[in-house]
């Protein structure tokens, strides 16, 4: 069976096949199962109860919803860059989606083991902002476009601690391939969050910041710039951001399980069990840092732009880079 | 866009950049916006987030209530003034009923004195809750409006189970109050004013009050970003506060000790002990712990008023036809959203002819432009919801 597996595999465009259809499956189920986990968990925490008409307790009133888009106008304004407009979404996505392909889920299980994959994965999730700023600039809506400036600013501002912080465990490693992170951490035998445990509250902030999550969401702020950016996108690309915003968050979520908490390595599971309990084991500590995220979001209120740079630039940036210096010397010293 | 404007909009770039500078944004704030508590409008020019030359536009709800109240009788004007400010209905009816006894030189029986002070009270608890639940959603925070909402259930309860109604009572009668819902027209029987149990319940639901405000002070004033994002935020003066007419919890976060329950004696507030919290700075941080220290206040004034409410009628004599003798008065109220008063003039007849109502939130949003000026986007709209205006009020 696990020769059969192997050989589909090693066919080039099967395995290629078989891989994008994996991710286009995770994607918009990890979006469906988070979004009604935030509906829910919010309803929790404000003492509502939710959705609970469709389906068994509302699990998926989310597939209704989103068949709904299906049905609604694709408006694209007409003072709106159009081309711009439309392709802003798929960007958006298709940046949440790339991050999926160097998360490994077990020993060998991965869609491509890249030696850059740390390089590769900050890059592309900063590549969701091109987008954000593509849709706020082509809207043609001074809300939108505010909306994408700010995101701009946040990627400058936030960008930073993140790769800073990601230097720590890559330095213990030794490597910037995410399953070498992992098998260090094994051979470490301790996940890197007990010894670069700031860099790992640098790192949630900062990519907290870089999904536009409360208490950093101004790129949105719906009190103040309407729905940001996506303002006047209705319909399926309307849903795109949606997907997006929970592939992302589920995606970075992963990746900071697979740098800070020892990716699908938990102690006490014996090395042949590992490709079957392994994606279990990630998707728990995924989905706990998921919870962290959606709690935060019900119960923080949202930072000011200037108080969100003054807070990177400040703070977590000169932490991250003591946080390097620390790392480094010690483990030339050790 | 067509070429035309195309051009127009190039030819005012370049008019622009002769002098070097980059062209101001104009952003238009409503008059639908998540944030402008109904329809208020406001221009701004923005330059980055910066906004500077602020003009709020008024009256897309503007109902006439003013021309309304010519063309009816008394007891039906209290039914329009119930949606003026319509967080805080029973308030609204309070300074223009005794305005219209004070008229008629009526005398209201004490235990409708108390009655009318419990509810008014009740009625500023129901709106100050609102408060604390729309101001953080202002900043981001979508929990407390939940929280905010649940316990103001407390009071609006209350309020329905005296009244009928739970946002427009239209309770007050000239001279008095209505026999309790399903009293039907027997006012002298005890048993047929306040529903049974009533004082109790009230008991009860003043200590969840003290409670929520504990539970509001425990969650948000700790929160280290509402301190951020409040303290030293849409600082007034006391000066500038008095000089645009700001009344209310407004003023008084100024640090001015300025109370008309204490002042004027249209309700008998004079026997009951209670403080005015003022603020220091007069920033929105301050705004906003007024606000939280009178809900106590409130609950405290409503413990002492249950033990001073006096039996007996519900109701003064008055004619079945009310006509208000010749001449003019003003009276005004600590309303919760501020100062609010009523000017009639009565020219004998069945109805007003005239009535002048000045609303606390009109003035209270007169100092926008001051106080707004050179702001951030994102503390526009925490100035506007830290000023607690309500659209009915301001537009009337």
């Amino acid at each position: 069976m696990t020769g059969f597996i192997t050989d589909v595999m090693a066919n080039f465009w099967a395995g290629l096949g078989i891989k994008l259809a994996l991710i286009a499956f995770i994607v918009p189920t990890s979006a469906l199962v988070f979004g009604i986990l935030e509906i829910k968990i919010s309803a929790h925490m404000q003492d509502r109860i939710g959705p609970y008409f469709v389906g068994a307790w509302g699990w998926i009133q989310l597939m209704a919803d989103g068949l709904k888009f299906f049905q609604k106008e694709d408006i694209v304004p007409t003072d709106a860059d159009a081309p711009v407009f439309k392709l802003a979404p798929v960007l958006v996505l298709m940046s949440a989606m790339a991050i999926f392909v160097v998360i490994p889920w077990g020993p060998g299980l991965v869609f491509g083991d890249l030696e850059l994959g740390v390089f590769y994965a900050l890059a592309l999730s900063s590549l969701a902002t091109v987008g954000i700023i593509a849709a706020g600039w082509s809207s043609a809506n001074k809300y939108s476009l505010i909306g994408g400036l700010r995101a701009a600013g946040q990627l400058i501002a936030y960008e930073l601690p993140l790769v800073l912080s990601v230097v720590g465990p890559v330095i213990l490693a030794g490597t910037m391939s995410l399953s070498g992170i992992v098998e260090a951490q094994v051979v470490f035998g301790v996940p890197y969050i007990v010894v670069q445990f700031i860099p790992f509250v640098v790192f949630m902030i900062a990519a907290l910041a870089e999904l536009s999550r409360l208490p950093f969401d101004m790129p949105i702020a719906e009190s103040e710039l309407v729905m940001g950016y996506f303002t006047e996108y209705t319909g399926f690309r309307f849903l795109f951001f949606f997907l997006a915003e929970y592939a992302a968050m589920f995606g970075m979520m992963l990746f900071a399980a697979t740098l800070f908490l020892g990716g699908y390595w938990a102690p006490g599971i014996p090395e042949s069990m590992m490709p079957f309990v392994g994606p279990v084991v990630l998707l728990t500590k995924a989905g706990l840092l998921v919870f962290v995220a959606i709690w935060f979001r019900w119960t923080w209120p949202r930072l000011r732009e200037d108080q969100l740079q003054s807070l990177a630039w400040r703070w977590l940036i000169p932490i991250a880079l003591l946080n390097i210096a620390v790392t480094a010397t010690l483990k030339v010293i050790l | 866009m067509t070429t035309d404007q195309h051009l127009l909009r190039q030819l005012s770039d370049a008019s622009v950049s002769v002098e070097l500078e980059t062209e101001d944004m104009t952003l238009n704030i409503g008059p639908q916006h998540p944030s402008t508590h109904g329809v208020l409008r406001i221009v701004a020019k923005i330059d980055g987030e910066r906004a500077h030359d602020i003009k709020p536009t008024l009256g897309y709800m503007h109902r006439g209530y003013e021309k309304l109240a010519e063309v009816r009788n008394y007891p039906q004007i209290t039914t329009l003034i119930n949606r003026i400010d319509w967080t805080s209905g029973y308030a609204n009816e309070i300074p223009f009923l005794v305005a219209v006894e004070k008229l008629m030189d009526l005398e209201v029986p004490e235990r409708a004195q108390y009655i009318r002070l419990i509810l008014t009270e009740m009625a500023r608890i129901a709106s100050h809750l609102m408060f604390m639940g729309s101001f953080p959603l202002e900043l981001g925070a979508t929990t407390p409006i939940m929280y905010a909402t649940r316990d103001r259930e407390r009071v609006l309860d209350l309020i329905e189970g005296v009244t009928g109604g739970r946002f427009h009572p239209n309770f007050n009668r000239i001279g008095g109050v209505k026999p309790a819902a399903g009293a039907g027209s027997t006012m002298r029987k005890q048993s047929q004013d306040l529903p049974a149990g009533f004082f109790e319940e009230t008991r009860r639901a003043m200590d969840g009050v003290r409670h929520s405000c504990d539970q509001i002070e425990d969650l948000i004033n700790t929160n280290e970003i509402i301190v951020a994002r409040t303290r030293n935020v849409g600082v007034m003066t006391p000066e500038l506060a008095v000089a645009y007419g700001m009344s209310g919890p407004n003023l008084r976060a100024t640090g001015v000790k300025f109370d008309l329950r204490k002042v004027e004696d249209y309700l008998p507030y004079e026997g009951i002990d209670f403080e005015i919290p003022v603020g220091t700075v007069g920033d929105s941080w301050d705004r906003w712990n007024v606000r939280l220290q009178e809900i106590r206040q409130s609950a405290r004034i409503i413990g002492q008023a249950i033990d001073k409410v006096p039996s007996g009628p519900l109701q003064a004599k008055v004619p079945k036809v009310i006509k208000v003798p010749k001449g003019e008065t003003y009276v005004r109220a600590e309303n919760p959203k501020g100062e609010m008063g009523y000017y009639i003039v009565s020219d004998g007849g069945q109805g007003p002819y005239r009535v002048r109502i000045r609303a606390a939130s009109f003035s209270n949003l007169s100092v926008l432009p001051v106080v707004l000026e050179g702001a951030l986007v994102p503390d526009i709209i925490a100035i506007m919801g830290s000023l607690d205006f309500v659209l009915g009020d301001v537009d009337k």
